[in-house]
């Protein structure tokens, strides 16, 4: 399989990316809505939420590695069975996608320091407030981080089911070409 | 020249302040501008330590009768949006539906029906708490902690109150443990007579 992308097919790169931020994403929203209920004597009620920063922050880094992999490496054109208002609307799921995941990302970030604490990631490394203390926003990023990590799960879903429609009823080669086909 | 106007102001500020001593009934404002009032909660955290806390933001007023100090009353508004303990995810959670809830329940309340004074600085208030939504007749031991003229032309008076409350008579939900259903309030304030 070629690393880069090529005018017809991914590369490995791309498609790594790819699955892994989908995974990260999934699990994530998974983790994120489980943990929110978990009561303060749970065995998971300090190693969820750990869990839960630490992979959102190694997202983030990823997903910023993503995009500067995109702008080094276009992707490949559209499938010319296509229609130009399936095009259109792909490429502004797409854009909205990579959106939603940023906002998602920092404002998940934001919870946990804008009272100027750290976030250790896996006790590996440890990100730090870039805010310092400004109390009493936290609500305001928790809205906006629960918005749009349901906005993006949603549109994930929609962008999924679409590549599966290709798949099954236009018979193209939309989704085969994201696994490496 | 500005000596003897310093002289002069300092004479009269201190003949306000005679005629005031000798009468220190009145309604008297917390001094919430310069935050001279503090509400300050503990609550035990596993039963291993001490977790403190604050309200950053409350308000009140208190009247003091010196002839029968039983007939005083005070008054406290708390928002409860501004609870601080200072870590930034906690407070978050203490806002929310688990324990204060503040979108339904943005303030807390407390007015006091009667005064039983225990000995000439202290007494026992007994009042009205509302907290998130639900009221309940609490009573907080207070003692006066002094009163007098302020070097600002002023009067003051000051009070420190004590209460315990069970979190579950207030419809807070979240069980933290059996040593942590109980959290005290300590309310120091400073007021400033109208």
């Amino acid at each position: 399989m070629q690393v880069r992308n090529s005018p017809t097919r991914f590369g490995v790169i791309s498609i790594a990316l790819h699955w892994i931020i989908a995974i990260a994403v999934f699990g994530l929203f998974g983790l994120g809505y489980y943990m929110v209920d978990l009561t303060y004597y749970d065995q998971w009620y300090r190693s969820a939420p750990h869990i839960h920063k630490s992979v959102g922050l190694l997202l983030l880094g990823t997903v910023i590695l993503r995009l500067i992999w995109r702008l080094a490496n276009a992707p490949p054109a559209p499938l010319s069975n296509h229609q130009r208002w399936e095009v259109v609307a792909a490429q502004g799921v797409h854009g909205l996608l990579y959106l939603l995941l940023i906002v998602a990302m920092v404002s998940g970030y934001l919870i946990s320091t804008l009272d100027g604490s750290s976030i250790d990631v896996f006790n590996w490394f440890s990100v730090p407030s870039v805010t310092g203390p400004m109390r009493f926003l936290e609500e305001i990023a928790g809205m906006v981080h629960y918005w749009a990590t349901w906005a993006l799960v949603v549109l994930a879903g929609l962008h999924g089911l679409a590549a599966v429609k290709h798949h099954v009823i236009d018979k193209d080669n939309t989704l085969r070409r994201m696994l490496g086909f | 020249m500005m000596k003897k106007q310093l002289l002069a102001s300092a004479i009269s500020v201190a003949m306000i302040a005679g005629v005031h001593a000798s009468e220190h009934s009145g309604t008297y404002a917390f001094d919430k501008k310069d935050a001279h009032q503090f509400i300050t909660f503990k609550i035990s955290h596993l039963g291993y330590s001490w977790l403190y806390g604050r309200f950053n933001d409350f308000d009140g007023e208190f009247f003091y009768d010196a002839e029968n100090p039983e007939n005083s009353t005070v008054n406290v508004t708390i928002k409860t949006a501004s609870v601080d303990s200072n870590h930034g995810e906690r407070d978050k959670h203490l806002r929310s539906e688990d324990f204060l809830f503040v979108d339904d329940y943005p303030q807390a309340t407390f007015k006091s029906t009667s005064v039983k004074l225990d000995d000439e600085d202290e007494a026992e208030i007994t009042g009205d708490f509302t907290l998130r939504g639900v009221t309940k007749e609490i009573t907080l031991d207070v003692e006066m902690l002094g009163h007098g003229d302020d070097p600002w032309g002023g009067y003051r008076m000051g009070f420190e109150a004590e209460t315990e409350l069970k979190l579950a008579d207030f419809g807070i939900p979240t069980n933290l443990g059996k040593a942590s259903e109980t959290v005290e309030i300590i309310m120091s304030v400073e007021g400033i007579r109208q």
